[in-house]
């Protein structure tokens, strides 16, 4: 045992990093931007929601269930207990205070973190909304609404995950008794990665398959009660618990569940659209589906203006670490401070620029593309309630291919951001870390990235064809429609730029995008009409058209947005925003170059042109890189971060929070004793030290 | 109170067809045997040596248990790792592993702990860096762990740029000692592993200073913990820097000076020295041979990430076999012996091979370029003992890019088999999420991957110069010099190939890549020497270049070892035709990749772009029956994999149950948090409950 007091926290001296201090800098990087900041902020969110955004940050941040300090040093177990207090305070906070769904989402938003009661009103509520009898809605609904209940929603399986049709679970119903029995025939039917299900809920909405008078009519959903009210003991018939540590998410009990002919009552099959008859079985068929693809497109809407805040948080981070952070002297262009050589920001070098300023572009490509979507999902709910559904199958499959190319680009974006980091990157403390780990699903669940590609590709495909043989009429004519249509006047017209300053010409980019969609289209086309080549040999192909239909989809949103908004912001918060718009179409375009050569719209001296444009933005972007971050407007509660705090302050966060890690709390690991002690005295006994206890030497 | 037992599975099977049987399938139909390109890669002393040490760690009672590693927070993993550190130490003196061995060794233990940099790092500096009179005071006794050391270059506002540190060591003739010191909070030593809880000593790299004058950072053995009880000793301020991404097994720590004394003894000086009585600075010989070291230490790391790249593949390429979804309508499968249609497996499925296949090629790839290296290493070590330094700067030049090329491809590669693992790749289970996490560092650490590729281009551009103002007429011996050359002799070829057949040609395939660096080099030459751009501003086309350079020297290596490839006497001509796929779907494939760079380059025309993603797919295809056969030829064991998803025997879902069960949140039923949080919410709605017929309490 030590002989001396061990329980010293470890403390850093008060020394100050080395100049130039990060405040100062940030500072200057904000005195020298070019537009306004706040104006750009209000722009994006509106006055409104600013207000009740920092109300809800203000009540937040002085809540100690709300508290992000011992975040990063925390084991699971501590983890999801600190998260089940944090769904209770939210509960009650959002009664207190009379928060609307809106401020409950910023609040959320804010927390930045799932939890075991996070599905409950993410997905077991709207169920119940949607697809739920008036009787049902009284008997599952109300009580749920006030927590007496608490769900989650059971569809994937321990074998089963895109393919719904594929699931094993079964949902017999009994004639004579008028109940259902679920049942998982197989180890592979097992429900897994169900959030809230390992611990916290009672009951679960299960997708089963409906098995009547011995017909299969495939999975339908129950709400099912899993755990005892009384003492939250898992009913019998049932075994359910945690399916274990994940790479992120560890906040959340994802759960698994396991049927052994358990019976539930004919109420709990959810019936405002398909219904069983009692006591005969007899399957009523549900209405058109089409309905709810409207919905679909309202949650992916959701999901690409999520993508903007992931982008922007990554980006603020980085960016204003790179402001702050300085390594090597760039000799052709040596940084003075205070009249000596110091190192160079590392945002001055270009490669890092082009590492980090094209995602804050994505960011706000993402804010202009999302704000349209939610546009057009209003504009097709009025036109399919009055029986016109014309909008709906562009707006879905543009919203497939949105939803897995913002995804990726965002998952893209955080790690390039963490490791523009460098090294710190790498520490928890810089906020990117976990912060991956936690979105990082996002690319998987909700239709996994690749197969969703195919349901855009296919609606190109059909589009073409239906182009190709004049079989569109004029009135039927939409944005998709509009450029397959364009390109067949002329498939073989090339771009008319002669040098990089003409792609500063929005519409010579945009018309790049078109042609080479629509050329991709075709080609796609031919290979599977013409070469009867199989779908399955295409499908490399068919994520990539459908890359180049979202891209355009995302640049064509863009700017047609800052041409809407050109009364609503100053003349220079639109050359930003117009920077912004033409770094992002520029950058993808070199990204993807290789589509945009073989399309041969482009040749390879305008490729080189491109190549010059977008160093050329990105040096114009520079100054007001830091100001396009704050614009943003994520509080330092948000970010959660050592590296992107507003005031720059660094290094000084680094070591305050190096002093929280438990580690630091005693002198001598606890290890010590047994693992290093009897090596390290062994040379005691060689004879090798000089000098005694503390002052014992080689 | 409620009887709070484990959870525990129904014992049932999955559903049909069976894992084990899909994968026992796979492996029949293959074209080849997998221990024979085995023993061809590893050589039968290496397989002997693993299983052997694979026998010790296996049965060892606490190295062989990693059942823990997957649910311990990182108290309990450190803690865990001091004892594996521990342990891993007394095997090694008592089996008498060599550097190797021990190499095997954690490859297949596969988590860091707090003694790997005194081994890696600490002991090696001391070694090459040391005089012999230090090398009895400091390495003797490290040899046996009697100090703990670690290497202290980092600073916390100070990475990459090494003349950018600020600690110093000042020299005192009158005490005959130096003075460490921190003068700035950024000054602090950072990320420095083994330093925060496990070490005594440190090698700490100090801007020395003696008789007023600074020479730079330096490397200093210094004692910071006590040997009688490992308190930090007064002057220093020492910790851990907290949680990481990964590599939480490991103390990575901080260290302060204030104005500490160490003796003279301290400065390593088998290359510059300070005089004793005097404080005057000798400088070092020529650096020059340390760069041979370096090239050794990058072709370990080509030959690492071959383990990598299979380790990823090998997960989910057998995931990939027994996983069902969808029916492919155009091809739908049958359950052996019955008429009933099942989900295909979705490594029948052309996405699947396009986002699977590719990186067991580049395992492959990495392994014949490793192997090269060593060769070049080599042979460069004899030349510099003659003095020839010729070879010296191209091996150098093409090591740095291709350290930045194969750590990047083998993390995007780890990350890319997690994801076409689909839900299941985000379980930990999985295996791939730490090993990402604890993988990750490579792409910074040993040279930052973006920075790297700047001595590459840097050097190709001087080359290309030497080349240019030589007219050709000389003999051209290092690679580089040869592939300038041959495209200077006719910038304006164009690539013949008429079909996608064409591109099975090694020669045709080659000349492309030659091409497209050659010109790429040439750019970047005339905008530096004719357009005046800078340095900085060209850092895109730069990392490019290096890229370039590096996918030629790798395609190079491979299809030189196969075509036409060792004889049937070597090599089986069944093993030899898969390394060939192997070897032409890594070329076209990177070529897929980089399809831009080589239209640019005008040698590649669109109609043949599109032949080459032909090409691509056709390789897929003929890859897809020896697909598990090729990862299995790794011979990757089950307990370095340590993953539900790729064990071996093809057992997935069994494990992952298996593994489920183990989650300390299910060894009771009902969670702690139960009282407070949930029992007063749910009993509140008491009033909605009904009995039902057993008495349970239901809305």
């Amino acid at each position: 045992m030590a002989t001396f007091n061990n329980n010293v926290p470890t403390k850093f001296p008060k020394l100050d990093p080395k100049g130039p201090a990060g405040d100062i800098v940030l500072a200057a990087e904000r005195a020298k931007a070019t537009f306004n900041t706040q104006e750009l902020t209000k722009f994006m969110y509106g006055e409104e929601w600013l207000d009740r955004f920092s109300r809800v940050l203000e009540v937040i941040e002085n809540e100690p269930a709300f508290d992000k300090s011992n975040r990063y040093y925390q084991g699971r177990n501590e983890r999801v207990a600190d998260a089940f207090k944090k769904d209770k305070r939210m509960v009650e906070l959002a009664r207190e205070k009379k928060w609307t769904d809106v401020d409950s989402q910023i609040a959320n938003f804010l927390y930045d973190q799932s939890s075991p009661f996070s599905l409950h009103s993410g997905m077991f509520l709207p169920t119940l909304k949607n697809q739920t009898t008036d009787e049902q809605k009284k008997l599952f609904l109300e009580p749920a609404v006030k927590h007496q209940i608490i769900g989650c929603y059971a569809q994937t399986e321990l074998g089963h995950g895109s393919n719904v049709q594929g699931l094993e679970t079964t949902a017999t119903y009994i004639n004579e008794t008028n109940e259902f029995e679920i049942h998982s025939p197989t180890l592979t039917s097992s429900k897994w990665w169900i959030g809230g299900l390992g611990k916290a809920a009672n009951h679960a909405i299960v997708m089963a398959r409906l098995i009547l008078n011995g017909k299969d009519f495939g999975p339908h959903p129950f709400c099912v009660q899993i755990r005892s009210l009384e003492d939250h003991r898992p009913l019998e018939g049932i075994t359910v618990g945690d399916i274990g540590p994940k790479f992120g998410f560890n906040t959340v009990d994802n759960g698994f569940i396991m049927f052994d002919h358990y019976r539930i009552p004919h109420v709990s099959f959810l019936a405002r659209y398909a219904q069983v008859k009692q006591g005969t079985g007899e399957y009523v068929r549900p209405p058109n589906a089409k309905l709810s693809y409207g919905t679909m497109v309202f949650v992916r809407a959701n999901i690409v203006m999520g993508v903007r805040f992931a982008l922007a948080k990554a980006a603020t981070i980085a960016i204003r670490y790179s402001a702050v952070r300085n390594q090597f002297v760039d000799a052709a262009n040596p940084r003075k401070w205070e009249n000596k050589v110091v190192e160079t920001a590392v945002l001055d070098y270009t490669m890092q620029q082009y590492r980090m300023l094209p995602i804050i572009a994505q960011a706000y490509a993402c804010f202009f593309t999302g704000r349209e979507m939610l546009r057009l999902y209003n504009e097709n709910q009025t036109n399919m309630n009055a029986g016109n559904f014309t909008l709906l199958a562009d707006l879905h499959a543009s919203s497939s291919g949105l939803k897995s190319l913002c995804t990726t680009m965002a998952v893209q974006g955080i790690e390039d951001c963490r490791r523009a980091c460098g090294g710190h990157g790498y520490s928890m403390f810089s906020g990117l870390g976990s912060f991956y780990q936690d979105y990082l699903p996002n690319v998987t669940w909700e239709g996994d990235n690749y197969v969703l590609t195919q349901q855009t590709a296919r609606y190109l495909g059909k589009q073409f064809r239906s182009v190709a043989a004049n079989k569109t009429k004029e009135s039927d004519m939409n944005f998709t429609s509009g450029y397959l249509y364009e390109y067949l006047q002329n498939p073989n017209s090339k771009c008319p730029a002669v040098e990089a300053a003409d792609f500063m010409n929005p519409e010579v980019l945009l018309n790049a995008f078109r042609f080479r969609a629509a050329s991709m289209t075709q080609k796609l086309v031919h290979q599977l009409d013409d070469q009867g080549k199989s779908w399955n040999s295409m499908t490399v192909e068919i994520a990539r058209v459908s890359k180049a239909h979202t891209q355009l989809v995302l640049l064509s949103n863009f700017i047609s947005g800052l041409q809407a908004a050109r009364s609503e912001v100053s003349s220079s918060t639109m050359q930003a925003l117009r920077n912004m718009a033409l770094l992002f179409g520029s950058h993808t375009l070199e990204q993807e170059l290789a589509d945009f050569l073989v399309s041969q719209y482009l040749s390879p001296d305008q490729a080189g042109m491109v190549k010059d444009l977008t160093l050329d933005l990105l040096s114009k972007v520079r100054p007001d890189a830091v100001a396009l971050v704050d614009a943003f407007a994520l509080p330092d509660y948000y970010l959660h971060s050592a590296l992107g705090r507003y005031d720059g302050k660094v290094y000084e966060s680094m070591t305050e929070m190096a002093e929280q890690e438990p580690l630091n709390h005693k002198l001598v690991t606890d290890s010590y004793e047994e693992c290093i002690k009897p090596l390290v005295h062994a040379g005691k006994a060689e004879g090798r030290w000089k000098g005694e206890g503390m002052q014992a030497k080689l | 109170m409620i009887d709070n037992e484990r959870v525990r599975f129904p014992k049932l099977k999955p559903a049909e067809p069976q894992g084990t049987h899909l994968l026992a399938v796979e492996r029949q139909n293959a074209s080849f045997k997998p221990e024979e390109l085995s023993v061809y890669m590893h050589g039968q002393q290496y397989l002997d040596a693993r299983e052997s040490i694979l026998d010790v760690l296996q049965n060892d009672p606490i190295l062989g248990d990693k059942s823990q590693r997957y649910y311990q927070a990182r108290d309990q993993r450190f803690d865990r790792a001091m004892l594996n550190a521990k342990r891993f130490a007394e095997l090694i003196r008592e089996h008498k592993w060599n550097a190797d061995d021990v190499l095997i060794a954690d490859m297949l233990i596969d988590e860091p702990n707090q003694f790997r940099l005194h081994r890696s790092m600490f002991m090696p500096t001391i070694a090459n860096q040391g005089t012999e009179e230090q090398k009895e005071f400091f390495l003797r006794p490290a040899e046996k762990y009697q100090i703990i050391g670690c290497y202290a270059q980092t600073e916390l506002g100070h990475g990459s740029n090494v003349q950018g540190l600020e600690t110093t060591a000042t020299y005192d003739p009158s005490t005959q000692s130096f003075i460490l010191h921190s003068p700035t909070l950024t000054a602090a030593k950072w990320w420095i592993g083994g330093l925060g809880k496990a070490a005594t000593h440190a090698c700490v790299m100090a801007r020395l200073i003696t008789q007023g004058k600074d020479h730079g950072p330096h490397p200093f053995i210094v004692q910071i913990r006590s040997l009688e009880d490992h308190r930090p000793r007064n002057g220093v301020t020492v910790g851990d820097i907290g949680p990481k991404f990964g590599f939480n097994t490991v103390d990575n720590g901080f260290v302060m000076f204030d104005n500490y004394k160490i003796p003279h003894i301290s400065m390593l000086a088998k290359y510059s020295q300070v005089v004793k009585a005097t404080g005057e600075y000798v400088k070092p010989p020529n650096a020059k041979l340390s760069y041979g070291t370096m090239v050794f230490v990058r072709a370990n790391i080509v030959m690492e990430s071959r383990y990598v790249l299979a380790r990823a593949a090998t997960v989910a390429v057998r995931y990939a076999a027994v996983r069902s979804q969808f029916v492919d309508a155009a091809n739908p499968k049958k359950l052996e012996g019955t008429s009933r249609t099942v989900e295909t497996p979705v490594i029948d499925y052309n996405m699947v091979q396009y986002r699977l296949f590719p990186v067991i090629a580049q395992a492959y790839a990495c392994f014949f370029t490793g192997k090269e290296m060593y060769r070049m290493y080599n042979e460069n070590q004899d030349r510099m003992a003659q003095g020839d330094f010729s070879f010296l700067a191209d091996l150098h030049a093409t090591s740095s890019g291709l350290k930045s090329l194969t750590t990047t491809i083998s993390l995007a590669a780890i990350e890319q088999c997690r994801r076409a693992c689909g839900g299941h790749g985000y379980s930990m289970f999985s295996g791939l999420g730490n090993f990402y996490q604890d993988y990750l560092p490579k792409v910074t650490w040993e040279g930052d991957n973006y920075i790297l590729t700047q001595q590459t281009a840097r050097y190709l551009g001087k080359t290309f110069r030497s080349v240019a103002a030589s007219k050709g007429d000389e003999q051209r011996t290092t690679f580089s010099e040869r592939y300038i050359q041959d495209y200077m002799s006719n910038p304006g070829a164009r690539c013949p190939a008429q079909s996608a057949a064409d591109f099975l040609n090694p020669e045709i395939i080659l000349s492309a890549y030659r091409f497209r660096a050659a010109q790429m080099i040439e750019t970047f030459v005339r905008k530096t020497d004719q357009e005046n751009r800078t340095f900085n501003s060209m850092l895109v086309l730069v990392y490019q270049i290096s890229r370039a350079h590096c996918q030629l020297f790798i395609v190079s290596n491979f299809l030189a070892a196969v075509f036409p490839g060792p004889t049937q006497k070597e090599l089986p001509k069944e093993v030899l035709s898969v390394l060939r796929t192997m070897a032409l779907l890594y070329a076209l494939y990177t070529m897929e990749e980089e399809l831009a760079d080589f239209l640019c380059s005008q040698y590649i025309s669109s109609e043949q772009a599109t032949m080459i993603k032909e090409q691509v797919v056709q390789l897929l295809g003929k890859v897809r029956p020896d697909a598990v056969a090729l990862v299995d030829a790794f011979g990757l064991p089950d307990y370095q994999l340590n993953s539900a998803l790729g064990n071996s025997k093809g057992e997935v879902y069994e494990q992952m149950t298996a593994m489920a069960e183990m989650e300390p949140l299910n060894h009771r039923a009902v969670h702690e948090s139960y009282e407070e949080i949930i029992k007063p919410f749910v009993h509140a709605g008491k009033h909605l409950w009904k009995r039902d017929s057993k008495g349970i309490a239901r809305l």
